[in-house]
Formats: structure tokens, C-alpha cells, sequence
């Protein structure tokens, strides 16, 4: 009952800090400016997570996740501009395309293990790249322009919705499953778990909240094109995850802000910008191989009560 | 007559990719790091062969062998710098320290001298050889006999030399070859030089060859020559020649078959065909998972 | 126990990353009012006496080279016209933003010129895509913005032939190079059976040779063979073999010098020696270096302006160019960055205040406005009417071959 509670607690906190921000934009004391460096970390955040699920709690390591992005993204901009269908709905059928393709891919790679599994999922992630760029109706390579629909609220429910799907998923008896299959797989198989299921079910997850993230992605931005989804992107995704500390959901969302912060503040340095990114990078991996937050979670570090002292 | 022709145009890019594929694959050989900072030691390459070209005005072979002394140098110190620290940490840590240092190198270069392209000089009078038929330009058979020599070269190394002992001693159990005496440290400098040192040549190669370079060359042959690693077993150095063969004239027949928007794609398909059906590449043995 | 413990898990998962948008949400705010209240003396550079020009450009990513290019022609003119006294007394300074050749970062830069910046006007970026991410910020925020280098009819015109009222360029549009060189191709060349090699990657140049293949269609020449690539391939050698096999008497390659300067380089050495012709794209001393200038012979543009023109202004542009970029001669990217911003600055001077909705209409009653670029007037979807010249290229050299009208 007490615990119960407590989630209530946690729920209404993120009500109102929802409500808060969105009372905030609505009476523009948060300007354009700031209101999109909050959907662009919303969206950062969801790709992280999708992520998060595949590395951090399955140990299968995927570079490709642009792939799925790109799914969400197109199959979304095609219900909502050239099907003339609900926002909602597009969102939904964004996801669930970005599911099916990871699927698609799941099935035959993931037999495949370390680093032959990550050059695989590169390389479906550059397939699906490749048969958007040649695919004329989506526009080739000069893109599609997509309606600006999305807003605060469908970003923000975006993330709660995946790090409500997610840690119950990690936290239940699948994910625990999960979690054997990154410490050990073949004592998971010995155990008597069906890893491949596993693994795929996982995979399929993270490639739906990919998804999800696309569709909002693609109607925040005004325009997609294939070349936006290149590995670099994927490579920015497997950063978030890493740089949280791999294994940790908080970490992932953490560090998903703390770049995507990093990253707004020095487009006022346009010359030297990328070059103190990597410098970032380099250095934080460096002194901290294990990722911000290593294993842990945010919540073992400090008690509820204490939240307000984490500032 | 002319898939001939589009042979000898698929060896000839192929032997770019296996030259550098062979540098990535001798790395994750002993460290099991994907260096993805590989690519741009062979931009490097390329750029201080268009400098001692241009500027200095050297010949073909000065130019090649001074790139190669240089990216060694700067392998070794890049291993030093970054990778060193992280021998003990997990792979994926050191794999995005390894994106890291490639950014850093890419746009460190774009700072110091802007992304626009230079162009090599001509160092040789190209001219087209008639054999049979089939037009093959001079340079593409200059090329291919400097990649197949640093190949040999390599596998005499490898095989027949102490290091090379070490090299192979350490990838197969570091631990068991530090307890037999072998300086575990300096026999992975070693394979960083002799890695970055072929990608050096690679990348004067490629651009005698292609002409243009800039501060982004590396991206794209760097994957491709990752894929090429894998694609022949990655760790194992004859797997990564034919890789990066197979590769090369695989991209240039589908391009002649008319497919040519969709050469990358068909790279992939294959590549990951091959790992469905042999997971570890077409070298690879089957590697016993211990429990 | 272990429901709740999930359940606390969850939660508390979820305060902390709304907490942390929070923060950062807050900390946002409190930027904003502070910026508020010290921008009362600087913000509005309207009052100031600096006139903001935001540059959202290309600086890193795979289209680097393009969005430096225009940023180094843009700085250009500004130093020139802020050494001239500036507009109206006041100087220009120009903020340039990092876009990382991505669509959205293009979205979001502009979005920081419009409100944290408060720029006057903007510089769009150099390819039509990410322009195109920009516009609806422009629009909305009523802030013109002027591509260089975006050339795709989108830009201006929406799909369902509204204007975008605060979107300009100082290019031409896609279609007009493509009839140009196909009527010159049918025309002066007398070519008959052309092929097409295209960058499949590039907007521009699948744009140009939609155009050029309809153009030349229509006037009894046929296309044997359409072969395309991607941006950054380095060899060009199979698509070339199939085109040889096809044995055009012309060939159209509508694309950039990175990739056109191997491309014609690799065509000659396999003895194909038909006219071949670009656009705009191929303009900059680096074809001539990648291509060499044997292989240029016999090969044609259609350009804005000639560097070779011994025009006083295109003349002084050059030396001036030379002068602050260490000898290198100026490409097409740069001229065309140089002259985006004084067709800015022109409007501002017109308009007599940084409003931008004055700004805009001036920008869109500019007529018989002399720039590097040629002298040009803005019809009714925001495009510059502008003269053509066609180059052939010989000995490395571009020599004036002849001038069409639009």
C-alpha cells in the first residue's frame, strides 16, 4: 500500500511538472527557443531509452538504430501529409512500422553476436537508408516536408510512455530474462530461457519507441530526407546510451539531456564545436569507462524523500 | 570485354578497401577494438602525401614512405592517448572513445585548413593500356602491385619475424604471453604502427588514384573497409585482403549491372548473407563458446 | 513487495528525467527573462548600432565544404561593407551557426538566430533541404531568409503554388539550367543522343536533369542512357563504362565539382571524348585541379557570372577574395554567399529599418540589382531573374561562350 503510494507520488510530480512547463509555454515565458531544445531532448530522450532497452538491458549490441528513426519517421510523414490521416494515429502506426521492421531485422541478426551483430544492424539500418533514397514516392533525395504537428504534450507523453514501458518491462520477469542474456548467455540458455525470443521481443520494443521518437521527430522538423539518418545518428544514439553508463535507464535519459544541452550551447561556437564535443566524449570515457551513472540508477543514489535536494 | 574491364575496376578499389580493412582487422585482432578512428589515420595518410607532393615536392615513393612513418607514429600515439587507459574496460566504452578520437581527428583537420577538397598532383603520366581489349590504366596497375607488395610485406612480418611472433602470441592470449616473457604493451604499439602505417599507404594510394581528399575521405572507405574485415573474418589478415577484394569488385559489378544506387545496399545484403550462413565470416573458425 | 518496488522504480525513473527537463526548462526561463531585461539596450538590434545578420550555414558534417564556402564569400562582403561605414552608419555583424548539414539542427539553428539572436535577416542554408527546414521558422517569426545556394523550387513556392512570403535566394531555380543547357546542347552542339549522369544523392542535380531530360526530349534529341551516383563516391569507372558502351554524342552531368571533377578526369582517361556539360555546381578552381585541364577541354557550364569576366566588379570581388583567402580564386559557393549578403544589405538600406516585414518587401521589389553574380530583378515567387552565361572551359581556363536570356 505504502509503496503503492509512492508511485502516485512520482506520477503527480510528473503532472505537474508537465503542467508547469506547458502553463510556462503557454503564457511564452518559454519561447520558441527553449520550448524546441525541450522536444529535441524529449526526442533525444525516447531514442536513448528505445536503445537503452537493446544494449543496456539485452548486452545485444546494436549500432543501427537510425534505421528504426527513419521507419517512424517516413511511415508517420506518409499517413499524415500524403494520406491526410490523424497526427495520433500516424504516431501509432509510426511505432508500430518501426516494430515490424525491427523484427525484419531481428529474426536474422540476432544469432549473431558481438561485434558481427553490430555491423549487421549497421548494415540494415544503411538498407533501409538506401531503399528511401531510391524510393520516389517519399521524395528521393530531396525529402519530404512534413506538417508541423508536434508539441509539447505529444513530446512529453512520448517519454513517459517509454520509460513506462521500458522499466516495467526490464523490472518484470521478461526483462529479467533480458538481463540474463547480457551477463551470460549460455547459462540463460542452460537455465532454460529461449534467449532468441528474448532478444528479438527486446529488440522489437526498442525499435517501436524508435519509431515513436521518429514520427515526432519528422513532424517537429519541417523536412525529412535519407541523409539525416545516416550511421552518425546512430552513432549519436549509442553515445546517449553509452555516456549514461550502460545498463541504466536514468543514466541514458541523463546523458540524452546533458548532450543535447552540450550540443545547443556550442552552436554558439560554430568552428570549434565539434571538436569540443569529442573532446567531451573522449574525456568522460576516459575517466569514466563505466558511463555516468555506471549501473546504477538515479533512485539508488538518492532516496524519494530527498528529491528535492538533488538539484 | 567489358566485365573486364569492370573486374579490374573492382580489384583496384578493392585492394583501398583490404589495405585499410587490414589495419582494422589486425587491431581488433589483438585488442578486440573496433578502431573507428582507423579511417581518418588514412585521411591523414592521404593528406601528408599531398603535402609532400605539392608542397615539398617529393616523389611517389618518398611521399608514400613518409605517410606511412608518420601514421605510425600517430597510431602509437593515439593508442597511447586514448585506448591504453581503457585496455581493461568494456569494449563498448573503448568503441566510443574510438568515435570520439575520429571526430576529433576530422574536424581538428577542417579547423587547420577548411573542408574543401584539394587534388593530388599528377605524379604519373597515366596512360591506358591496351591488353586484349581491355582498357587498364597504368596507375591502376601501379597501385595494385604497391598493395599487393605491402601485403607480402605484411605477411612476412607476421609470420616470419619476432614480432610478428609476439603480435600473433598476444592476440591469441595476452595473458599466457606476458607470463612467456612477451612486452604485452609495446607488441600492441607495434601492431597500431604497422596498422596505421598501411592505412597511411592506403590513403596516398587512393589518392594518387581518385585525386581528391578532404578532411571527410575517411568516413565512408573506413566503414566500407569495416565491413570488408568482417565480411573475411575479422582478426584474421587473409580474410581481410579477400574481403576487401570481394567487396570492391562486388560494389563495381553491381554498379555495371546498372544498380548503381544501390551498390551500398547490395554490400550490405551480401555482407549480411554471409554472416547469416557463416557467422563468422568466410576465414573465420568457428571459435568453441566457453561457458 | 516486489509490485511496489517496481512501481517505486518506475516512478521515481520517471521524476527524475521530468525533474531534470524541469530544471533545465527552468534554468531556460530564467535565461530568457534575464536576457529579457538587459536586452533592452542590445537585443533589439533594430535601436543598436550593429545590424544582426544570422548565417545558419553548413560548417560541419558531410556538406561542410558547400556551407563554409558561402560563409567565407558572406564574411567577405560584410568586412567590405562594414569597412565601406556599414549600412546607414551602422555595421553589420554577422552570427554564424552550425547546422551539421542535418535538417533538424538547420530547424533549430534558425530557430536561435530568430529569438535568441534576434537577427534581422538571415542566410539560409546552402543546400535546399535544409533550407527548407527553415522557412516555417522565417515565416512564423517574420524574419526573411535568402539561400544562396538552395535551389529547388520548394524553397519559394509551395506545393500548392503559394509563395512563401519571407523565403528568397539568390540562385537559379532547378529547371532554368536544365531547359538552358538542353537547349544549348540541341542547339549549338548538335547533340543528338545524350546521356545523363546524375548524383542520385543530390536534389540539384536530380532536379537539373529532370528539366534537361524533358527539354531535350522535346526537341528531338533522345537519351541513351541514364546512369546516377551518390555524393562522395570517388570512382566513377563502371557507370562511365556503361555509358561509353551506350555511345552518346553528349553527356550531361549535373552535380558538384567534388564529384565532377573525378568524374570527367576518369570519363577522359577512358577515351570518352564527347562534349560534356554541368552547371553551376562544377564552378570552383578545385574542378580544374581534380579534373586537369587537358580534361576540361571541350566541356561547358552554365554559370552566373564568369571569374574570368574582366568586369570591374566581378574583377575586384576576385582580388578581393584572393586577397583575404590566402590566393585561392573564389568558387561558385562563395560568390554566391558574397552576393546573398548585399542583396541583404540592400534591402535593409532601402527598407531604412530592420523591420522584417519591411526588409522582406523590399527584398521582393528589388529589381536591376548589380551583384558579382549578374544584375538581377525578384519576380512574383522570389527568384531572381537572372541572365545565364555559358562557359566552355579551355586549357583550365572558362571562356565566355554565350549569354541566354530567361
Amino acid at each position: 500500500m505504502k509503496k503503492s503510494k509512492v508511485f502516485w507520488g512520482y506520477a503527480v510530480i510528473a503532472l505537474v511538472i508537465y503542467a508547469v512547463v506547458q502553463l510556462l509555454i503557454t503564457t511564452e515565458v518559454i519561447d520558441l527557443y527553449y520550448k524546441n531544445m525541450l522536444i529535441t531532448m524529449c526526442i533525444n530522450i525516447m531514442l536513448a531509452v528505445s536503445l537503452h532497452i537493446v544494449i543496456g538491458v539485452t548486452g545485444q549490441f546494436s549500432i543501427g538504430h537510425a534505421g528504426f528513426l527513419a521507419v517512424g519517421a517516413y511511415v508517420s510523414a506518409i499517413i499524415t501529409t500524403k494520406l491526410m490521416l490523424p497526427f495520433p494515429l500516424a504516431i501509432l502506426l509510426g511505432a508500430a512500422a518501426a516494430a515490424v521492421a525491427g523484427l525484419i531485422v531481428g529474426i536474422p541478426t540476432l544469432r549473431l553476436k558481438g561485434d558481427y551483430l553490430a555491423i549487421a544492424t549497421l548494415g540494415f539500418a544503411e538498407i533501409i537508408r538506401i531503399i528511401f533514397l531510391n524510393t520516389d514516392y517519399v521524395g528521393g533525395a530531396a525529402g519530404m516536408q512534413v506538417k508541423y504537428l508536434s508539441n509539447w504534450t505529444y513530446a512529453f507523453f512520448g517519454v513517459v510512455l517509454t520509460i513506462l514501458v521500458i522499466s516495467n518491462f526490464t523490472n518484470s520477469r521478461h526483462g529479467r530474462a533480458c538481463i540474463s542474456i547480457r551477463e551470460d548467455e549460455i547459462a540463460a540458455d542452460a537455465m532454460g530461457i529461449n534467449t532468441t525470443y528474448y532478444k528479438v521481443v527486446a529488440f522489437a520494443i526498442g525499435s517501436f519507441f524508435a519509431g515513436l521518437a521518429g514520427a515526432i521527430f519528422a513532424h517537429n522538423f519541417y523536412i525529412i530526407q535519407p541523409t539525416t539518418f545516416g550511421f552518425l545518428k546512430s552513432f549519436d544514439i549509442l553515445i546517449y546510451v553509452v555516456l549514461g553508463g550502460l545498463g541504466s535507464l536514468s543514466g541514458s535519459v541523463i546523458a540524452a539531456i546533458f548532450l543535447t544541452v552540450v550540443s545547443t550551447y556550442l552552436a554558439n561556437f560554430p568552428e570549434t564545436r565539434m571538436i569540443i564535443y569529442s573532446l567531451v566524449l573522449i574525456i568522460v570515457m576516459l575517466y569514466r569507462p563505466t558511463g555516468l551513472m555506471g549501473t546504477k540508477e538515479i533512485t539508488q543514489l538518492f532516496k524519494f524523500g530527498k528529491k528535492g535536494g538533488t538539484k | 570485354m567489358e566485365w573486364i574491364q569492370q573486374l579490374v575496376n573492382g580489384i583496384s578499389l578493392g585492394s583501398i578497401y583490404a589495405l585499410i580493412a587490414l589495419g582494422y582487422t589486425m587491431v581488433y585482432g589483438i585488442i578486440k577494438l573496433i578502431n573507428f578512428a582507423h579511417g581518418d589515420v588514412f585521411m591523414i595518410g592521404s593528406f601528408i602525401g599531398f603535402y609532400a607532393i605539392a608542397k615539398w615536392e617529393l616523389g611517389f615513393f618518398p611521399a608514400l614512405l613518409l605517410a606511412m612513418l608518420v601514421c605510425a607514429i600517430f597510431g602509437v600515439l593515439i593508442e597511447r592517448i586514448a585506448y591504453k587507459r581503457l585496455r581493461n574496460a568494456t569494449r563498448i566504452a573503448a568503441l566510443i572513445t574510438a568515435i570520439g578520437v575520429s571526430l576529433l581527428i576530422e574536424y581538428t583537420t577542417i579547423f587547420f585548413r577548411g573542408a574543401q577538397p584539394a587534388a593530388y598532383p599528377e605524379v604519373f603520366k597515366n596512360k591506358s593500356l591496351d591488353i586484349f581489349g581491355v582498357q587498364i590504366s597504368s596507375t591502376s596497375i601501379l597501385i595494385l602491385s604497391v598493395a599487393v607488395v605491402l601485403m607480402i610485406l605484411l605477411q612476412f612480418i607476421v609470420h616470419k619475424t619476432k614480432i610478428g611472433k609476439a603480435m600473433r602470441a598476444v592476440s591469441h592470449d595476452a595473458d599466457a604471453a606476458r607470463l612467456m616473457g612477451i612486452n604485452v604493451d609495446n607488441t600492441i604499439s607495434a601492431t597500431f604502427a604497422i596498422g596505421s602505417a598501411l592505412a597511411g599507404a592506403a590513403g596516398v594510394i587512393f589518392g594518387v588514384y581518385y585525386t581528391k581528399i578532404d578532411p571527410l575521405m575517411g568516413v565512408i572507405p573506413g566503414v566500407k573497409a569495416f565491413i570488408a574485415a568482417v565480411l573475411g573474418g575479422i582478426g584474421i589478415i587473409p580474410g581481410a585482403m579477400v574481403g576487401g577484394m570481394l567487396l570492391g569488385v562486388v560494389e563495381s559489378l553491381v554498379s555495371a549491372l546498372g544498380f548503381s544506387l544501390w551498390r551500398d545496399a547490395a554490400a550490405f545484403v551480401i555482407l549480411i548473407l554471409i554472416l547469416i550462413f557463416r557467422p563468422s565470416g568466410i576465414f573465420g573458425k568457428n571459435a568453441r563458446e566457453k561457458v | 513487495m516486489r509490485e511496489s518496488k517496481k512501481l517505486k522504480k518506475f516512478g521515481s525513473l520517471l521524476v527524475a528525467s521530468s525533474l531534470l527537463a524541469g530544471v533545465l526548462a527552468g534554468c531556460g526561463n530564467g535565461d530568457d527573462s534575464s536576457s529579457g531585461g538587459g536586452s533592452s539596450s542590445g537585443g533589439g538590434s533594430s535601436d543598436g548600432d550593429t545590424i544582426k545578420i544570422g548565417a545558419n550555414l553548413e560548417l560541419s558534417g558531410n556538406v561542410a565544404s558547400y556551407g563554409s564556402s558561402i560563409g567565407l564569400g558572406a564574411e567577405l562582403a560584410v568586412k567590405e561593407i562594414n569597412d565601406a561605414g556599414g549600412i546607414d552608419g551602422k555595421k553589420i555583424e554577422l552570427i554564424k551557426v552550425d547546422n551539421k548539414s542535418e535538417n533538424s539542427e538547420a530547424t533549430s539553428a534558425a530557430i536561435k538566430l530568430a529569438t535568441q539572436d534576434k537577427v534581422v535577416a538571415m542566410l539560409a542554408p546552402a543546400t535546399s533541404g535544409n533550407t527548407v527546414a527553415t522557412v516555417q521558422i522565417a515565416n512564423d517569426n517574420k524574419i526573411p531568409i535568402v539561400t544562396g545556394s538552395g535551389t529547388a523550387p520548394n524553397i519559394t513556392v509551395n506545393e500548392d503554388g503559394s509563395v512563401n512570403e519571407y523565403a528568397f535566394r539568390t540562385c537559379f531555380i532547378d529547371p532554368f539550367q536544365g531547359i538552358v543547357a538542353a537547349n544549348f546542347a540541341s542547339g549549338e552542339l548538335d547533340a543528338k543522343n545524350v546521356a545523363i549522369f546524375a548524383d542520385n544523392a543530390s536534389d540539384y542535380a536530380k532536379g537539373l536533369a529532370k528539366s534537361f531530360k524533358e527539354t531535350i526530349t522535346k526537341s528531338g534529341g533522345k537519351v541513351v542512357k541514364e546512369e546516377a551516383y551518390v555524393a562522395k563516391d570517388t570512382d566513377f569507372r563502371t557507370q562511365l563504362t556503361n555509358i561509353k558502351a551506350a555511345n552518346p554524342d553528349f553527356i550531361f552531368i549535373p552535380g558538384y565539382y567534388e564529384e565532377v571533377g573525378l568524374i570527367v578526369k576518369q570519363a577522359r582517361e577512358m577515351g570518352i571524348d564527347v562534349p560534356l556539360m554541368g552547371a553551376d555546381g562544377w564552378d570552383s578552381p578545385t574542378l580544374i585541379e581534380l579534373a586537369g585541364a587537358d580534361a576540361l577541354n571541350n566541356t561547358f557550364i552554365t554559370n552566373h557570372y564568369s571569374a574570368e569576366d574582366p568586369d570591374q566588379k566581378i574583377q575586384d570581388f576576385v582580388k578581393a577574395f584572393k586577397a583575404a583567402n590566402g590566393d585561392k580564386a573564389p568558387d561558385a559557393f562563395n560568390a554566391l554567399g558574397y552576393d546573398t549578403i548585399y542583396y541583404i544589405a540592400d534591402a535593409i538600406k532601402r527598407a531604412g529599418s530592420t523591420d522584417g516585414e519591411a526588409i522582406k518587401n523590399e527584398l521582393a521589389a528589388t529589381k536591376d540589382l548589380s551583384l558579382v553574380t549578374g544584375t538581377f530583378s525578384v519576380d512574383e515567387n522570389h527568384n531572381p531573374i537572372k541572365t545565364a552565361t555559358v562557359l566552355e572551359f579551355k586549357d583550365g581556363k572558362q571562356v565566355f561562350n554565350s549569354k541566354v536570356n530567361p
